[in-house]
């Protein structure tokens, strides 16, 4: 059984005086124990709506949430607002792109680890301060002996999202979803954090959930990738699947304008044209058609579905033919 | 410090990588408006209405040097103290920095966010006062220029800024955002020859004529950052500094807008000075790199010599730092990774300013001489005493005990 299946999800939000807005529309993924799984797409994609849905934490007026997602066989969307809560701080760990407003300005770091471990794994006042300590240890914080009684603002970002991280791996949890835990931070930073948190997931065999809108960082990290435009997913397959041979116009147009490092000075970019806001209802066709060169008229008349297709599942009526796929890559 | 104002761009949330000092790059636009706007039209100079290549052209990838920088120095004072202010030290924003950029060639800065980029650009084109040093563009002493002098220099050193929305006038039509430098510099010529350039301009960058009358929101980011190019164009500049260009841009447009600046420099034998933190970006579209760090250059060469054989080792760092968007090279990927926080600018260590984190770090010199940025061959400069032997492999990686810093301090 996965950890985690998310079935069919959907998020409406609805507000008075606007039309309804989908924002995550029929997203089907799941999550085996101890895998990385990957959801990856431009801003306003649906990323960061999906796993607050996942968590619960979307707001209660104003977000229609449909679907299903079971953690373990338990169905989280009809939970209690108290039963939910006990899971997030036991089974399910989150970590933002922005550490300091996820942080209490003005509680000490220990006092944030030390409350969730006394909370959720019963420990006294006196073993929670140690076991921080510990925790401060492995996420690579220096001397966290002294530092456990510093207040977030005395740390650089990039230490405020180690000890984000601290916090959510205080519970144990079996889950965790990080949503563009590095897009804040420098490059050396992120190397860092990012190195981090696979090796802690590998020790730990916890499940990561990882939300990015950089192609690089899903590409070295995730074991299955998610694609996601305009809310849902368009494209899905194992990470040398996906990157070697992207099918999806949408995944293998950004694959050609994004420049890669380990190409040669002058190697020509091939943007996709247009902007996300050229885009149609996906209830209409395809929401990718004013931007795809493949787009024929099919494409704005039927909404295409997601089919198993060379491995994969994809999203699209004319994939990117086999032989073209292959991205350009280094020399 | 450097991590903080980044937190407070992404609180913006625009979901990119664009974690650059944007109260910073404000100032900037204003001052550079004001002096547009402020001015009256001293229409010593003639337009030509065309959009030929200014004096540069056909100089393209020569040695000729169009800008030279001598031991730049910016430096921002710390005031302490509410009634009597005083100045409590100094953020060494840009503390000696020496480069030249040829005619039509496009040099790279990169570096992370703090490290000096965007002031270095501004105190070039003095939009800031530099502290010390000299900026010489076509053999003219900039540095020295006042007033009228100084403004008009400015038609020809124009600034591109990261954020399109924050750097156009939101009350401003796409026309008058246009006409406004080039009527300050004398450009706007009759009515008639103004509407046939204007139209001129939109063409460049790949926006029809109707957006003359529309207004900077009624754009996309990528839009909104031609606007920001066709200003800069509208006064037939012939250096152009991008800051941080595309990094605020949606990851499927920032090709269209390099590929942009692309084709504009091979038209009109521009030439620029690209800052941006991302590498890959860097590495596209520049002929050379420079690479900084809290202040300063640590290493300077073309862009494929950058790539293939970086020698500082703060550029091995980040070049090892870069995630591809390929497995098969990122499970090869050898990462050096750097342990503790950047220090801060206005505290900066002794030495060399990478000894805290460097590990090639030796007992002897590093953390007491400062090294100078000298030419190791085929004008590939680097700032390290000891790169000919990390190079050679006489010295060897070690541990590196991890320097936190007070984000304040
Ligand atoms: N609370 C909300 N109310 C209305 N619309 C929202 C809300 N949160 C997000 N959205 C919209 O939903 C879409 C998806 O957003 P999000 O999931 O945050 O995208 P991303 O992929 O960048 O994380 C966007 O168009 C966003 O504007
Ligand atoms: N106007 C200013 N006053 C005081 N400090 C400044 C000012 N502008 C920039 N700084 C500081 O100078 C350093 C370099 O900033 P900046 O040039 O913006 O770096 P980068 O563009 O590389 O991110 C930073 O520490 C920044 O906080
Ligand atoms: S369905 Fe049509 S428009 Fe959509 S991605 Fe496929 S080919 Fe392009
Ligand atoms: S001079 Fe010393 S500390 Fe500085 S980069 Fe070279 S080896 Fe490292
Ligand atoms: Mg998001
Ligand atoms: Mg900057």
């Amino acid at each position: 059984m996965a950890l985690l299946d998310v079935r069919d999800l959907s998020v409406v939000f609805k507000r008075k005086g606007t039309r309804p807005f989908t924002a995550v529309d029929g997203v089907s993924f799941s999550v085996e124990p101890g895998q990385t799984v990957g959801l990856v797409g431009e801003s306003g994609s649906g990323k960061s709506v999906t796993s607050l849905a996942i968590m619960g934490l979307l707001p209660k007026r104003g977000a229609e949430v449909g679907g299903s997602v079971t953690f373990s066989g338990t169905e989280l969307l009809t939970l209690s607002d108290k039963q939910l809560r006990d899971r997030r701080g036991r089974d399910l760990g989150m970590v933002f792109q922005d550490p300091l407003s996820s942080l209490n300005p003005v509680i000490t770091i220990g006092l944030q680890i030390t409350e969730v471990l006394e909370r959720h794994r019963g420990m006294s006042r006196k073993e929670a301060r140690v076991e921080a300590a510990e925790l401060l240890d492995r996420v690579g914080l220096p001397d966290p002996g002294r530092r456990i009684d510093e207040y977030p603002h005395q740390l650089s970002g990039g230490m405020r999202q180690r000890v984000l991280i601290a916090i959510a791996l205080a519970c144990r949890p079996k889950l965790l979803i990080a949503d563009e835990p590095t897009t804040a931070l420098d490059v050396t930073i992120q190397a860092q954090i990012l190195s981090l948190l696979s090796e802690l997931v590998s020790e730990t065999d916890t499940a990561l959930i990882m939300i990015t809108h950089d192609l690089g960082v899903v590409a070295g990290l995730c074991d299955d990738v998610n694609v996601m435009y305009g809310g849902r997913i368009v494209e899905r397959a194992q990470r040398h699947d996906l990157f070697d041979r992207s099918r999806h116009p949408y995944t293998h147009g950004l694959l050609q304008s994004i420049p890669r490092l380990d190409a040669p000075r002058g190697e020509p970019l091939t943007p996709i044209r247009g902007s996300v806001s050229d885009n149609i209802e996906w209830e209409q066709g395809c929401a990718f058609a004013p931007r795809c060169p493949n787009a024929t008229d099919v494409c704005w008349s039927d909404p295409p579905e997601l089919k198993a297709d060379d491995g994969r599942m994809l999203r699209c009526h004319n994939p990117v033919a086999i032989g073209d796929a292959v991205t350009e890559g280094a020399l | 410090m450097t991590d903080k104002t980044a937190t407070t761009t992404e609180a913006t949330d625009t979901d990119t990588a664009g974690t650059d000092t944007a109260g910073a790059d404000t100032v900037g636009i204003d001052e550079a408006r004001n002096d547009a706007a402020g001015a009256d039209a001293a229409g010593a100079e003639t337009a030509t209405g065309t959009g030929e290549a200014g004096p540069g052209d056909g100089a393209v990838g020569g040695d000729d040097v169009l800008v030279t920088v001598e031991d730049l120095k910016v430096h921002f004072p710390i005031k302490r103290g509410i009634v009597l202010e005083r100045t409590a030290g100094y953020v060494y924003a840009v503390d000696g920095v020496d480069l030249t950029i040829r005619r039509g060639e496009t040099y790279g800065l990169v570096g992370e966010s703090g490290c000096g980029k965007t002031t270095l650009g501004r105190g070039l084109l003095r939009l800031v006062e530099p502290t010390g040093g000299r900026i010489v563009f076509d053999d003219t002493d900039v540095s020295t220029l006042k007033g009228e002098t100084l403004r008009k220099s400015r038609r020809r050193m124009q600034m591109i800024f990261q954020d399109p929305l924050s750097s156009l006038d939101p009350r401003q039509s796409v026309e008058s955002i246009l006409v406004e430098g080039m009527r300050a510099h004398g450009l706007d010529s009759g009515k008639e020859a103004t509407r046939a350039r204007l139209v001129e301009l939109l063409d460049s960058v790949g926006l029809p004529e109707s957006a003359l009358h529309k207004y900077p929101h009624e754009f996309s980011g990528g839009q909104r950052q031609r606007i920001g190019i066709a200003r800069a164009l509208a006064v037939e500049p012939d250096l152009i500094v991008a800051d941080e260009p595309v990094s605020a841009l949606d990851v499927s447009v920032q090709a269209q807008v390099l590929n942009l600046l692309e084709e504009l420099q091979q038209r009109l034998g521009l030439t620029y000075l690209v800052i941006a933190h991302d590498l890959a970006v860097v590495r596209h579209i520049s002929d050379r790199i420079g690479v900084m760090y809290l202040g300063s250059l640590v290493e300077e060469a073309s862009s494929d010599e950058m790539y293939a054989e970086p020698m500082h080792p703060y550029t091995k760092a980040l070049l090892s730092a870069v995630p591809v968007p390929d497995p098969t090279v990122e499970d090869e990927r050898e990462q050096i990774l750097l342990t503790g926080d950047l220090p801060s600018p206005a505290n900066p260590p002794t030495g060399c300013r990478f000894h805290t984190r460097c590990p090639w770090k030796q007992d002897t010199l590093c953390d007491t001489n400062r090294p100078e940025l000298r030419d190791v061959g085929g004008g590939h400069r680097v700032a390290c005493h000891y790169a000919e032997d990390i190079l050679a492999g006489r010295i060897s990686r070690h541990e590196v005990e991890p320097e936190l810093v007070h984000p304040d301090a």
